[in-house]
């Protein structure tokens, strides 16, 4: 499972930088979607998938998985979700003003230097 | 202890000048200042008696003891030296200052805070026996250097001469630090003292040649040596009180100082010995020669000090010869090193009260220019009788303590004829008859100096001020240093017991065990003509007859081409270096995301695969993995088609939607591996996410390809089948082996007995990880104000620019 697990946080990535590269601003914000995804599942794997219970306490239950990859994943998921929605207000203001979601277009002019 | 907190009695007095030099307008803020370099005067003549016996102090403070840095204050006879020089002639400058310095119209609190930093840097540079806190102070006094070369910052000379000192005196920092790093490998100490006492184990070291020569690039650099020299002219732009004493008695010395303090070290190389010597006397020689082309009286007094500078260096070179003759003590070798103090002394004297001369005719007349001086003798009679005796001790006449050192010079070149070395025998004669020409130019210089400035005829239309004598207190400071200058020439030898002989044991150990065995006695008259007494004669007839023809031959200085001077040099590389960096960044950081995103990607993937195929860290074990059941392959597959569509999609929307299966998906991913919390968590935040891009879905662009090229595509696929590889091996091989175990067995044991849950994940984010918790809802706050800001925030309206018709 681990190493099929591997190979589908690989491919993720890799949706996510080519998205990222691409220059359309939406494509962008969704590879920075698709980006935080293959971490979450990155951390989980690495945490490996022993146990048989979920980490909550119960009677006559010890084989838990463990804690601590969801607890991180718990905090990136919120965190992941603020930038993205920071991510899309600030594209629509950048489309607003600019009048354009063109990364090429977008790169700033020379004259401050 | 007290000697330590001492070294920086003058940063904390500076702590109260902008106090007084702003609340205090009616009286001159020199006047507080003074009281601080006098009393430490005073502090360090009471070591005199304890250090003329041999005797040392020592202070100290412990800093960064781990590493074995610690704030020490080694007072022997040449810190001791150095320190009453810096303080001595810091409190004539100071008085001089006072004068010199209007109250009313020059920022007097920058002034003193500068050049007090300054004398804590240079104390702490002569007294710190640890070389981490030497480099400290080393680059402090730079660092005050430029801050007071820079004083009248409105004028583009200062900041250009600022700005070269320093480029030049760090650069040779650095490679000094270099050099003590080296040291520092070799001994396993930072201690001067105790790298002294290895000396003959640290000569066998391989880095020993290494050391060496980063260390002298300091000491050159600092004091002004060929080719490193060409700083010092432009550093004549600081205020007339600084040039007399960063610029011509002290800071200049560091160098010289550093190297007079490793001699017990370093002498044991022949390359030591040959280096400082040679560069010493090519550096005396170019200075003398370049002086006499100057018409700045500054400028001359510049040259003067770069080629006096080499001087003091070449008789510290000759000094180190004398560790490799036989009883040097007992032969002529034993006067260079005597000779380097003695003159060290007597040319802080005597250039320190010039200066001071350069400064009061500056003031009084308007002008510096010797073409538009001249005929000032009878106006200004007090200065030129001071400015006579300073020129006359630099010319090398009696009766001035000029004339004794550099009798003593030349017995120091004069032995290395003698010394047969590692180099032919030849070359110490060559130095000897260069050493010859530059005290003629020497004298020329001198006699250049006071006679075109004070007689011949008075052009007083040329000058911007009409001339008049200076105020008595102008002329107290460069006076007190002229009697000194007298008062050497008689009193040689207690000048020679009290302050030379002890420096002299510091630097040559391997020759004196205390300062009583440094058996030198200074005479102007020997009872008998000696060889040096005939070269001085011959100097002064050489130097009268080429004075006499000046005229005639100064313009062969014009034939020298301007492009081929150190100056022009400089000056094109750092256009170079302005222009040629400006272009190389702009080449790469050329404003696109995506070029930056490409260098950060492709250096992570280097960075990462590299070191696991270095580390052979790459590993698949299936072993101890869990099954893969048919609910999984199905998500994963509903994932991987979803992913696929959100890359291909020709409509944002379905994009979007794609994207929101595959975060629901990951939600069910979640499920089936026992995580209900981040499940949960997932769908909920999965559910807002999809609203808030249909939400902005309304104002955005159509998707749009922009016309992304095939190269362009195939190029960013690269990359992303790269950063794919390396995320899938990563996870791979760190889900394979597992170097430790997890930590979370400490969460599993306490969850219930510290913190009372029994959700595990819950209680690590509110109980044990409650700050990360914390600090993850501020990100939102943030992020939530970014947002609002952001769509309230309208910096330009629609319409109100010209830009956007």
């Amino acid at each position: 499972m681990e190493i099929l697990m591997s190979v589908i946080i690989g491919f993720l990535f890799m949706a996510a930088v080519y998205l990222l590269l691409s220059r359309s601003l939406l494509r962008v914000i969704i590879g920075t979607g698709l980006l935080s995804h293959g971490a979450h599942l990155l951390i989980l794997t690495m945490g490996g998938f022993e146990g048989s219970a979920p980490p909550v306490l119960a009677d006559g239950v010890t084989d838990f998985v463990d804690p601590l990859p969801q607890a991180l994943i718990l905090t990136a998921i919120v965190i992941s979700f603020g930038v993205t929605a920071l991510f899309l207000v600030m594209a629509y203001r950048a489309y607003q003003e600019l009048e354009t979601d063109n990364m090429t277009l977008l790169k700033g002019n020379d004259e401050h230097d | 202890m007290i000697s330590v907190l001492l070294l920086f009695a003058p940063v904390i007095a500076a702590l109260f000048v902008p106090f007084l030099a702003n609340r205090l307008r009616g009286i001159h803020t020199g006047w507080f200042v003074l009281a601080v370099p006098v009393l430490l005067f005073i502090y360090y003549l009471g070591f005199l008696p304890q250090v003329k016996d041999g005797g040392v102090h020592i202070g100290e403070l412990a800093w960064i003891p781990s590493y074995g840095i610690t704030l020490t204050s080694y007072i022997d006879g040449l810190s001791l030296l150095f320190s009453l020089l810096i303080t001595g002639i810091g409190s004539l400058v100071v008085l001089y200052s006072i004068f010199y310095l209007d109250k009313e119209k020059e920022r007097l609190g920058n002034f003193y805070v500068y050049l007090l930093m300054f004398m804590t840097a240079m104390l702490g540079v002569v007294q710190s026996d640890n070389m981490i806190a030497l480099y400290g102070f080393w680059e402090l006094t730079s660092i005050s250097s430029f801050l007071l070369i820079g004083y009248w910052y409105t004028r583009d000379k200062s900041r250009f001469g600022a700005l070269k000192s320093m480029l030049i005196t760090v650069f040779g920092g650095l490679m000094m630090l270099g050099g003590f790093v080296l040291l520092y490998i070799m001994g396993g100490t930072f201690s001067v003292r105790e790298l002294v006492s290895m000396a003959p184990e640290l000569a066998e070291h391989s880095l020993f040649t290494w050391a060496l020569v980063l260390l002298l690039l300091g000491a050159f650099t600092k004091s002004a040596q060929f080719p490193f020299y060409i700083w010092l002219p432009d550093a004549m732009e600081a205020p007339t009180p600084v040039s007399a004493y960063l610029h011509s008695a002290t800071m200049v010395k560091a160098g010289l100082y550093l190297v007079a303090r490793f001699t017990p070290i370093f002498a044991a190389s022949e390359i030591w010995v040959w280096l400082v010597t040679s560069i010493g006397v090519l550096t005396l020689f170019w200075g003398s020669f370049f002086a006499v082309k100057q018409t700045d009286l500054k400028g001359i007094l510049a040259f003067s000090t770069v080629s006096q500078l080499g001087l003091i260096m070449s008789l510290l070179g000759a000094a180190a010869a004398a560790f490799h003759v036989d009883g040097a003590a007992e032969t002529m070798f034993k006067y260079a090193g005597f000779a380097a103090i003695f003159h060290l002394v007597n040319h802080a004297a005597f250039k320190g009260s010039l200066f001071m001369i350069a400064g009061i005719v500056d003031h009084e007349t308007g002008t510096r220019d010797i073409r538009k001086l001249g005929g000032l003798m009878a106006l200004m009679p007090v200065t030129f009788t001071i400015a006579l005796v300073g020129s006359l001790s630099m010319a090398g006449l009696p009766p001035f303590g000029g004339f004794l050192s550099k009798e003593l010079f030349l017995t120091g070149m004069l032995s290395l004829g003698e010394l047969d070395l590692f180099a032919p025998a030849s070359w110490g004669t060559v130095l000897l008859v260069v050493a010859w020409i530059a005290s003629v130019f020497t004298f020329i210089y001198s006699f250049y100096f006071v006679l075109r400035t004070f007689t011949g005829k008075h052009k007083p239309d040329l000058l911007p001020k009409s001339a008049h004598e200076a105020p008595a207190g102008m002329l107290v400071s460069p006076a007190v240093l002229g009697l000194i200058v007298v008062a050497i020439f008689f009193v040689p030898n207690f000048i020679g017991d009290w302050i030379v002989k002890p420096a002299v044991a510091a630097v040559q150990p391997f020759m004196y065990n205390s300062p009583a065995d440094v058996d030198v006695h200074v005479a102007a008259w020997h009872g008998h003509v000696t060889p040096e007494l005939m070269m001085t004669i011959g100097i002064v007839i050489a130097g009268l007859v080429l004075y006499w023809l000046l005229p005639k031959w100064q313009g062969l200085y014009r034939a020298f081409p301007e492009y081929l001077t150190l100056n022009k040099f400089y000056d094109s590389s750092m256009y170079f270096a302005e222009s040629g960096m400006n272009r190389l960044s702009r080449s790469y950081m050329d404003g696109q995301i995506r070029s930056y995103l490409i260098y950060m990607f492709s250096g992570i993937v280097i960075i990462v695969l590299g070191s696991m195929i270095a580390k052979d860290a790459f590993q698949v074990s299936f072993e101890g993995t869990a099954p893969i059941g048919p609910a999984e392959v199905g998500l994963l597959l509903v994932l991987v088609a979803s992913v696929v569509t959100t890359l291909v999609a020709r409509k944002r929307l379905t994009a979007i939607i794609a994207l929101g299966a595959a975060g629901y998906v990951v939600a069910l991913l979640f499920v089936t591996f026992k995580a209900p919390d981040l499940a949960l968590t997932q769908l909920v935040i999965e559910t807002v996410s999809v609203a808030l891009y249909l939400l902005a879905f309304y104002h955005l662009p159509k998707m749009s390809r922009h016309d992304e090229k095939r190269k362009f595509r195939v190029g960013n696929a690269l990359i992303a089948a790269a950063v794919g590889l390396m995320m899938a091996l990563l996870a791979m091989s760190s889900a394979s082996q597992k170097a430790l175990p997890s930590i979370s067995q400490y969460y599993k044991d306490t969850v219930y007995s510290e913190a009372g849950g029994g959700n595990i994940v819950n209680v690590i984010l509110v109980d044990y990880r409650g700050f990360d918790t914390l600090f993850e809802i501020a990100v939102l706050s943030i992020a939530a104000i970014g947002i609002l800001g952001l769509i309230r925030l309208r910096l330009t309206r629609k319409g109100d620019s010209g830009e956007k018709q």
